[in-house]
């Protein structure tokens, strides 16, 4: 062919785009809008993270609060801090939080893997629904939002219990003889994760499927691709940024999930959520408590914050070899 | 037009007679192809002979079942009736990935997760060819396209005219036995769109393979196919070279869609074998054509007489019993090469004349206001029917 067909990609931009906007709004305009929202945000997490950071440092104490002071006047001529580890210490030390953490994380990575398995179909198929009524299925997705969350999980109880809906249901049609224990175990925490949880999974699944072009996977087929490879080589890896933030929007709910298994989980289930309620209301030891609720923070926005850089640097190692 | 592709179209000519010795093999044959969706239909009993080598266009304006037609070919779209064979073989019900024909989309649909090597060699890799080859076939087709640096940036980081050569040189990797091109150029610009043009048909004749080009600009069907087929409404109305498609097109709509004409519409007043008069009211004397035409006396026939063909001048014509009329210059739109002048005639109507502009004077030999004579020669003159 003939010369280069133009050289270099394209990144004029139209004088009466977006920069001239935002000169018109000033220069800090576009900073307002975002500092705002996103000071309100920090205040409001980064104030209760310190004071629970601050007790999980002091020691249990009978009295109102229930823990030692961090900072005291001695004779009041000395500034005395106080830092104690032992809270730390303690949940180190013990099984049953090292043990209630991985349950935690294996049940919330199962419930992801769950929701992902039946949400991906589900937004599959709505994506590429007739127009007329993807909307409609779309709201079916959201409805149960309109109802308490409290309540819905009541409502499996009367699904999952022995003498329940669905137990009544498969010995009525005789695919069982004897009730099924699903209530009070694991299976039903499953159940209830995967149920809340779903539909935070379709939907950024959903916006990244329907955006996709799909004479893409024509052009893929028209290659030579069979319709499930095509599927394999092109719509999977072009959903993957859905796939990350549905996953990301379930898994990390989940860890820290107190309701479903307090309430279809029973006593046996040992999950992080639970263990911190019985530390602040049934052990009243503060200190206790918020280490707990401190290396869950660690434990979970390490493992993301190093993902996201991971990710940041693969970007930057396709951009360089371009 | 290289010569190449001229004794390509008058062995396809004889072909179509059946008087060569050296009968081309069909290649594409749609058979009574009909495609419907609910109650509209796209494409209405198609019959159409594509024959090796040549470089065919759908032509129409939009919604006229070319782009359907293309992608029964393609195999997105299952005939509603009738068959379609390539090389011989029965392709009705074949899904796409088995078919021996791709395609380069108008979007051009490059996949936007891979880099350009990648994406040239997907429909390799699919077929399970070894690496090295693949490795060998890639580097081939991007030089062929001229990006053979480019080969590591992903789409987004490439003009659209890059796009667009990443695009054919996917779709030519499996050296298939047709390449079907759904508006190839529509999204680049003019200049751009003329070169490529060229470079196109180039790379056709190069590498022998059969086009299929779908367009809506006749001057890209003119400048690059072998031969062109008009569609309107799901019907195919003409199949032919360029050329006999401008000099000799069959119906008005034709006449019309390929290059502009005057079209003078009125009754026929005399039907010989060698020539036909008609009347027309727009015109102070009848036309006379200078060849016959099947139709009857006193029906209502179409005079179509392209405005190259017809000459202005101050000065009456020699003969003045036929084929003129006189009016007024309207306007005058200047072209470079040429100028498109407007005359109004006395009846009222519009006709437009192209005349070349010969020197460089900025005052025209005719302008506005001047009274002119507006003629041309009857051999110059198409009468069509419908």
């Amino acid at each position: 062919m003939l010369g280069g067909g133009g050289g270099a990609p394209k990144e004029r931009r139209h004088p009466n785009s977006a920069g001239a906007a935002t000169r018109r709004l000033g220069v800090g305009g576009r900073g307002l809008v975002i500092a705002v929202p996103y000071f309100w945000l920090l205040l409001f997490f980064l104030a209760p993270f310190l004071i629970v950071l601050k007790i999980s440092f002091a020691e249990f104490q009978v009295g109102v609060p229930p823990y030692t002071p961090l900072v005291e006047w001695v004779d009041d001529q000395y500034l005395q801090i106080r830092m104690s580890f032992a809270s730390y210490f303690y949940l180190f030390g013990d099984e049953l939080y090292v043990a209630a953490y991985f349950n935690s994380l294996k049940i919330a990575f199962f419930s992801t893997l769950f929701a992902l398995l039946l949400g991906y179909p589900m937004a599959y198929g709505i994506a590429r629904a007739d127009k007329s009524i993807r909307n409609l299925l779309l709201l079916a997705v959201v409805l149960p939002f309109w109802t308490s969350f409290l309540i819905r999980v009541y409502a499996w109880i009367g699904i999952l219990k022995n003498n329940g809906l669905l137990n009544n249901f498969l010995m009525w049609a005789g695919v069982i003889n004897e009730p099924l224990e699903i209530l009070n175990t694991e299976m039903a925490v499953y159940i209830g994760i995967v149920y809340a949880y779903l539909p935070f999974m379709i939907l950024p699944l959903y916006s990244t499927l329907e955006k996709m072009d799909m004479s893409l996977l024509e052009a893929a087929m028209d290659l030579g691709c069979r319709p499930w490879k095509a599927f394999l080589k092109v719509t999977l890896p072009l959903s993957m940024p859905g796939i990350v933030a549905g996953c990301m929007l379930v898994f990390i709910p989940a860890v820290g999930e107190f309701v479903i298994p307090d309430l279809l989980g029973g006593a046996d289930t040992l999950m992080i959520g639970k263990v911190l309620w019985a530390e602040f209301f049934n052990n009243r030891d503060w200190p206790a408590a918020s280490a707990v609720a401190v290396a869950m923070l660690v434990f979970l926005v390490v493992p993301i914050m190093l993902f996201q850089s991971y990710q940041a640097r693969q970007e930057a190692k396709a951009k360089e070899q371009g | 037009m290289s010569q190449q592709a001229r004794s390509l179209q008058d062995q396809v000519a004889r072909t179509e007679k059946g008087e060569a010795s050296d009968l081309l093999k069909p290649l594409i044959q749609i058979e009574g192809v009909t495609k419907t969706f609910g109650d509209f239909v796209a494409v209405n009993n198609v019959s159409l002979t594509i024959y090796q080598g040549e470089l065919f266009s759908l032509l129409g304006g939009s919604g006229c079942g070319k782009t359907t037609l293309l992608r029964m070919l393609a195999g997105f779209e299952t005939p509603t009736s009738g068959r379609i064979l390539i090389d011989g073989q029965d392709m009705t019900r074949v899904p796409p990935y088995e078919r021996p024909v791709n395609m380069m989309f108008q979007s051009y649909a490059l996949f936007p997760h891979m880099t350009v090597e990648q994406n040239v060699a997907f429909g390799l890799k699919q077929d399970g060819m070894p690496r090295d080859q693949v490795r060998q076939r890639v580097a081939e087709m991007l030089d062929l396209v001229e990006l053979g640096h480019l080969g590591r940036r992903k789409p987004h980081e490439l003009s659209g005219g890059q796009r667009q050569r990443v695009a054919l040189a996917r779709a030519l990797a499996k050296r298939p036995k047709v390449l079907l091109l759904d508006e190839p150029l529509g999204a680049l610009d003019k200049k751009l769109r003329e070169r490529t043009q060229l470079e196109l048909v180039n790379i056709q004749e190069n590498l022998g393979i059969t086009f299929v080009v779908v367009t809506h600009d006749q001057e890209e069907a003119m400048t690059m196919s072998t031969r062109v087929a008009i569609m309107n409404q799901g019907r195919i109305l003409q199949v032919d070279t360029p050329h006999a498609m401008y000099e000799y097109p069959n119906t008005r709509f034709v006449a019309e869609f390929f290059g502009s004409v005057n079209i003078f519409e009125g009754p026929l007043l005399e039907d010989e074998p060698g020539h036909v008069v008609i009347g027309c009211p727009d015109l102070s004397v009848p036309i006379y054509v200078g060849h016959g035409i099947s139709s009857r006396e006193g029906a209502t026939v179409y005079a179509a007489v392209r405005p190259e063909k017809i000459a202005l001048s101050k000065e009456p014509p020699a003969d003045g019993t036929y084929n003129t009329s006189t009016g007024v210059v309207e306007d005058i739109v200047y072209l470079g090469g040429e100028s498109t002048y407007l005359v109004r005639l006395d009846s009222g109507r519009l006709v437009r004349a192209d005349l070349q502009n010969q020197t460089r004077s900025s005052e025209p030999e005719l302008t506005w206001h001047d009274r002119v004579h507006v003629s041309w020669e009857h051999s110059n003159v198409v009468v069509v029917t419908s």
